[in-house]
């Protein structure tokens, strides 16, 4: 069993690299001193090896936490105490693992990357230390309170990385907009947070289940809490309708994207619902928001991936619909559960209770599982495509294959995963979430199914671009010879070679639903044998039909694309108004720009406080004054300056106050 | 008819008043002065009237009385050179023209 100091120490070692490096190292080195990659490295490699161990230490041991004492943080005065603790069950476990794993492989391979950046070296190291800390924060922490603290943490890191290279102003819009849209999520996340203080008076997340489970917190209270808190997953995780911002967060560097808007933050939201996932299961109607936004985010992102050709942007609007699938795979277990509770078909005791509740995330959670790792992978890969080529868009790229083998080879072994093809690990997990989509939710199961499809297809569409056909040149507007393409150096290959293999195996955990059992949920029709699982969906008809589907997906591409029989132009002319929807990514970003913030914000509700202020604010201090000048000037025609007047009226003043203390005194 | 406190005290009114009539409506500085000056001689008459017969035996109204006649004195010394002060500036001691103070 792993010693509690452990677990605070998976948090706090990148903790410690953002120290070093921000602040110690760079009064002695250079700001390009390799130095700081090797801290953030080593700092980050430790994190990974202690969360390794405590998943060792969970899957061998009896007990399905490991205990860490909470350290009182503030008392204020009513008797109101603040805790920081650390909550290291399956779920936190198995996010920092992925936290820590894909970090690590990301920051190797910004050795690379990074390579040619002389003076941001240093602040990229210390921010991407900064960022592996607060996520972890994030997933280990066990009150709400810190979890928030923990989440605009990671939106800072996002901000900064995003708007790494400020230097160019679409760098620095990006940074801004993926900060203002997830603000609008968390504005949720915080009301949500402070619905729960207020009626129950705890921030702590395991009391706050047992409170949801025990039916002290429920009804409206608990719906209104569980869509605010799902409100910060929605700005968090990109979700349909804040979704507007991952696709310009691919102005960071490749490794960012990789880490920050594919792994690990953006599916802060999936965590996030996952967390409080004993609350959501008592609100039906919270529960269902879940399923129908993740469901409808997924099909609706694929198909702005379709038409887009930066190959980065076709991984941000794959990311985004992945992670509506995750929503959905929660979603739909999450529906079945509370309708068999609102039903009252489920009778069981309170700790029984907690387990099934908390076991309802498995399935959500093995996918964000699996998808983190072949994601980053993908999102290395084209960093490498791009090292090489000098650019992102597609369109100039092609016949990759033969120069980037490497590249090609785990890019392709990331596309069949996504794609969801077996025996890879995509496969198992979109196979959970499809099942119990139709399980629950026959209609969303449907768009499930459709979105196999666009995935595998816009999936093959990048790979027939990018790596087969005819090399187009690569960018032309940099001054640098990209004629000659060359595989990516070692360091930048390695980790993805990892990757790859990660994400051919690790779907495997699950064959004979080990992870599933380890998450708490119980599987009715698991294998029993290692060979059993792995043949397993063939006898099953949703399996083979999904992957027909995918298979379809990737013939289909393979004809438009790689062997033209169908052009994408007359595709495109086909659908015509459709293609210029999807091309334009549904008008969101105009309709967020010119609808809300130039005509709602500023035109209306702007405009609406500037004469509030002017006429208003202003208007009762200048009517103030103006009355007081007024009466000045009609009270000062009294002062003639003729002292026989003023005589006058003092003696009439004493004749009055004479007559009054005569006739009243 | 004896003559008591009363005729003393009508006396002194019907003084204070014209002095006040005359310091109230006159147009030339000089006679306003006098005129306050006939006010305080009246107050002067009741001070020493109220002395003589409510307190014979002492002589408090008419130190009083001494005192007052002192301040005319002085104020009169002051409120001429005044009037010469704005002589000089004005030409004038019309009463109604010397309306520095005005708004």
């Amino acid at each position: 069993m792993i010693p509690y100091q452990y677990i605070w120490l998976i948090m706090l070692m990148p903790a410690f690299s953002f120290i070093i490096n921000g602040i110690i190292l760079r009064i002695f080195f250079k700001p390009k001193a390799k130095i700081y990659g090797y801290v953030t490295i080593t700092a980050i490699g430790l994190s990974a090896i202690f969360s390794v161990w405590a998943l060792i230490s969970l899957l061998t041991g009896d007990s399905h936490e490991i205990a860490v004492p909470d350290i009182t943080w503030a008392v204020i005065e009513n008797g109101v105490t603040i805790h920081i603790g650390l909550i290291a069950d399956q779920l936190s476990i198995v996010m920092a693992i992925v936290v820590s794993v894909v970090s690590l492989m990301v920051q190797i391979y910004s050795l690379g990357y990074m390579h040619d950046d002389d003076a941001g070296y240093y602040r990229y190291y210390t921010f991407m230390s900064l960022f592996t800390f607060s996520m972890l924060g994030l997933v280990l922490s066990n009150n709400l309170l810190f979890t928030f603290v923990f989440w605009e943490m990671v939106g800072l890191c996002s901000y900064l990385l995003i708007g790494f290279w400020f230097h160019r102003k679409s760098a620095a819009d990006a940074a801004k907009k993926a900060f203002i849209v997830t603000r609008i999520g968390d504005f949720g996340f915080l009301a949500g947070i402070l619905i729960l203080y207020l009626n129950t008076g705890t921030f702590d997340i395991a009391e706050l289940h047992h409170l949801a489970v025990t039916g002290v917190l429920g009804g409206m209270v608990l719906t209104w809490a569980a869509i605010g808190l799902f409100a910060g997953a929605i700005g968090k995780s990109a979700q349909f309708p804040l979704h507007v911002w991952l696709p310009d967060a691919m102005e960071g560097p490749t490794p960012v994207s990789a880490l920050i808007h594919s792994a690990t933050m953006v599916c802060a939201g999936v965590f996030l619902v996952a967390r409080t996932m004993p609350m959501f299961i008592y609100s039906v109607d919270a529960i269902t928001v879940v399923a129908v936004i993740g469901g409808f985010t997924a099909i609706f992102a694929a198909t702005m991936g379709l038409a887009a050709n930066d190959i980065k942007r076709v991984l941000a609007y794959s990311t985004i619909s992945q992670i509506g699938y995750m929503m959905l795979g929660l979603g739909a277990v999450g529906m079945g559960l509370a309708h068999e509770i609102a039903d009252g078909h489920l009778h069981v005791g309170t700790e029984e209770m907690l387990v099934i509740a908390k076991g309802a995330v498995a399935v959500g959670m093995f996918h964000l599982f699996t998808h983190a790792f072949f994601k980053s992978l993908l999102f290395m890969a084209s960093g490498n495509v791009s090292h090489s080529t000098g650019t992102f868009d597609m369109r100039l790229m092609g016949g990759l294959k033969k120069t980037m083998p490497w590249t090609y080879a785990v890019f392709l072994i990331g596309s069949l995963s996504l794609a969801g093809i077996w025996p890879l690990s995509g496969f198992w997990s979109k196979d959970e979430i499809l099942v119990s989509a139709l399980d629950n939710q026959p209609v969303l199961f449907a768009l499930a199914l459709i979105t196999v499809f666009l995935t595998a297809f816009y999936m093959f569409r990048a790979i027939y671009m990018t790596f087969h056909g005819e090399y187009k040149g690569g960018a032309t507007d940099d001054g640098v010879d990209h004629s000659h393409t060359h595989e990516a150096p070692k360091v930048m290959v390695y980790p993805l070679v990892f990757l790859a293999l990660l994400a051919i195996f690790i779907g495997w955990w699950n064959l004979t639903g080990g992870f599933a059992d380890f998450m708490g949920h119980h599987v009715e029709h698991a294998a029993h044998s290692f060979f059993g699982g792995l043949f397993n969906p063939f006898t099953h008809a949703l399996p083979v039909i999904a992957l027909l589907v995918g298979l379809f997906g990737i013939f289909s591409a393979y004809a438009v694309y790689n062997k033209k029989w169908i052009t994408a132009e007359s595709i495109g002319k086909f659908f015509g108004p459709l293609y210029t929807l999807v091309f334009r990514k549904y008008f969101f970003d105009e309709l967020y720009e010119n609808i809300i913030v130039k005509l709602a914000l500023v035109k209306g509700l702007f405009t609406g406080f500037s004469l509030f202020d002017s006429k208003g604010v202003d208007g009762t201090v200048n009517g103030v004054s103006s009355v007081v000048i007024s009466g000045g000037r009609a009270v000062r025609q009294a002062q003639t300056g003729q002292l026989q007047l003023y005589g006058f009226f003092i003696v009439l003043g004493l004749v009055i106050i004479g007559l009054c203390v005569y006739f009243f005194g | 008819m004896s003559v008591g406190l009363e005729h003393y005290l009508v006396l002194s009114a019907v003084l204070f008043c014209i002095g006040l009539y005359g310091a109230l409506t006159k147009r030339n500085a000089v006679i306003v002065l006098m005129c306050i000056e006939l006010m305080l001689n009246a107050v002067n008459i009741s001070l020493i009237a109220f002395s003589s017969y409510i307190v014979p035996t002492l002589l408090t109204g008419q130190v009083f009385a001494i005192f007052v006649m002192v301040v005319a004195a002085a104020e009169v010394a002051i409120g001429l050179a005044i009037i010469l002060a704005i002589y000089r500036g004005l030409t004038d001691i019309d009463i109604n023209n010397i309306n520095l103070m005005k708004w």
